[in-house]
């Protein structure tokens, strides 16, 4: 009887610091800060030219001029590089988003070719070609799925954990290639077409940030930030053969 | 009696702790993943290997290769593409086996064994503890297999683009074919629905109207539950039918000769 009763007593001791042990996270109030982390993600050495694809084989996606994106630069600067804090955030936890982000099928191509988003931010599918494809995310830390989706069809996916990145295509139009690069916390930027990027709202603090480009690796550097300071970061990816 | 309740509240306490994921449930079949341990021992390790990742010793001589059940991933399902199978999918899936791979027919085992092999399967991954499967796919009832359900199925086939990896005849030689992985990235190849042979996740049309509504997964083929109402799906499940038994007779051959 007395066993039964210290038994049970230590089961609700053990289930009892567990639960508070949760309660220790930190949580980081997502108040405006007005530090900025900008720079220019570039690319040193002759940058690979894309390939024209080849779509006759659907000729529903129309008359297309479009290239290979795996590499993109214009005068030195390389776009779709995601550029996040990969390290220095602890274990904060921060406002789930609202906002939907969008991934368009035009002209049986992802546009856009990289998408950055949170986790269990809602991603909204759109099919604006007259012909059917399927979304397919290959994820190592996800659920994957494969999805056909005919033309104006909508279909909307949401990812439960952190993956940089995760490839997706269309089997349909094995050309079609674009990456989810999904996170935990709001701090990430795409590196735009001149390869700039601009990441806000950083509460102070020593971080590690990390440039991932899906054929040139990656690349981090350390910064420490203050109250009100603006820093400026370039990373260099060095194009392949060079 | 407070001791009574005291013990009760501990056995919860330790069941919650142990996971529900150690239990399978198909019909009135408990499954106890303690008991399927033994058995995968001695059945399964190896090939799906010894942490359930596919990578038992045959695994190197398999193609395809065997299921890696830390994913979570899983071809044959009633749930929706992404979605955990239930447990009577696996149960089938088990019993069933995998024509044109590795894996065998599992009926020789009864269905108690089974059903504690579902069990401990599902240990191998943490998804089973972590979500629920989605909702079972509602089957609605067979439409007549007419000659214009068979039609309208071919216009499908054509604008679902099933022909760019299954072929125009549907012989699993369409254009994408060659190129194909699967979420490995192994090469797989689609298949060829005039060849006659069994398919995966079962031969009955039943089966390949799931095979439509829930994709493959872990594979280029998708789940078409957003692009076709049931009627439709239906209509594509009397094509492939009529296209597995042409091949037999040799129908499809005559009709690509006479440019049909």
């Amino acid at each position: 009887m007395k066993a039964k009763l210290v038994g049970s007593l230590f089961a609700i001791a053990v289930i009892g610091a567990v639960a508070f042990g949760n309660i220790n996270r930190r949580l980081i109030a997502h108040a405006a800060s007005t530090i900025v982390v900008k720079g220019t993600v570039k690319i040193q050495g002759m940058a690979p030219r894309g390939t024209h694809i080849d779509m006759s084989q659907d000729p529903k996606c129309g008359h297309s001029a479009a290239t290979t994106e795996d590499v993109m630069t214009d005068n030195g600067s390389l776009e779709n590089a995601v550029v996040y804090v990969s390290a220095g955030l602890g274990d904060a936890k921060f406002d789930p988003p609202t906002q939907p982000v969008t991934l368009e099928q035009k002209g049986c191509t992802y546009k856009p070719h990289v998408i950055a988003l949170r986790v269990n931010q809602p991603l909204n599918v759109v099919n604006s070609d007259q012909t059917t494809h399927n979304i397919h995310p290959s994820p190592n830390n996800n659920r994957e799925l494969n999805q056909s989706q005919p033309p104006g069809v909508p279909f909307t996916m949401t990812f439960a954990r952190e993956e940089i990145a995760i490839p997706v295509k269309c089997n349909i139009h094995p050309w079609m290639k674009s990456y989810f690069a999904v996170f935990k916390h709001p701090f990430f930027a795409v590196s735009g077409k001149d390869g700039t990027f601009e990441i806000a709202n950083l509460p102070a603090g020593t971080y590690t940030v990390t440039a991932w480009h899906e054929k040139l690796g990656t690349s981090f550097q350390k910064i420490t930030v203050g109250d009100g300071e603006t820093k400026s970061l370039d990373f260099v990816f060095k194009a392949p053969g060079s | 009696m407070q001791a009574k309740r005291l013990s009760a509240l501990l056995a919860f306490l330790l069941l919650c702790a142990g996971g529900m994921a150690q239990q399978s449930h198909i019909g009135n079949l408990a499954g106890h993943a303690g008991a399927g341990k033994g058995l995968y021992r001695r059945y399964c390790i190896f090939c799906h290997g010894a942490y359930g990742d596919g990578t038992g010793e045959n695994a190197a001589y398999l193609d395809p290769k065997p299921r890696d059940f830390t994913k979570g991933t899983f071809k044959c399902r009633s749930t929706p593409s992404g979605s955990l199978p239930l447990d009577s999918d696996l149960f089938d899936s088990i019993g069933r086996g995998f024509h044109g791979s590795g894996m065998p027919s599992w009926r020789a085992l009864t269905k108690q064994q089974r059903a504690d092999l579902v069990a401990y399967i599902k240990t191998f991954s943490p998804r089973f503890e972590e979500e629920k499967p989605g909702a079972a796919l509602q089957m609605t009832a067979e439409t007549p297999n007419k000659p214009e359900s068979v039609q309208h199925g071919a216009e499908l086939f054509q604008n679902m683009n099933c022909w760019t990896c299954h072929g125009k005849e549907g012989r699993g030689n369409g254009p994408n074919a060659h190129g194909l992985t699967d979420s490995k990235g192994n090469p797989i190849a689609p298949f060829d629905l005039t060849s006659g042979m069994h398919l995966k996740c079962g031969d009955s049309s039943a089966a390949v109207y799931r095979d439509l509504m829930t994709g493959l997964d872990g594979t280029p083929m998708p789940s078409f539950s957003d692009a076709m109402k049931p009627e439709e799906a239906w209509d594509l499940v009397h094509y492939i039918e009529m296209l597995q038994v042409s091949a037999k007779k040799g129908l499809v051959v005559k009709a690509a000769e006479k440019g049909e």
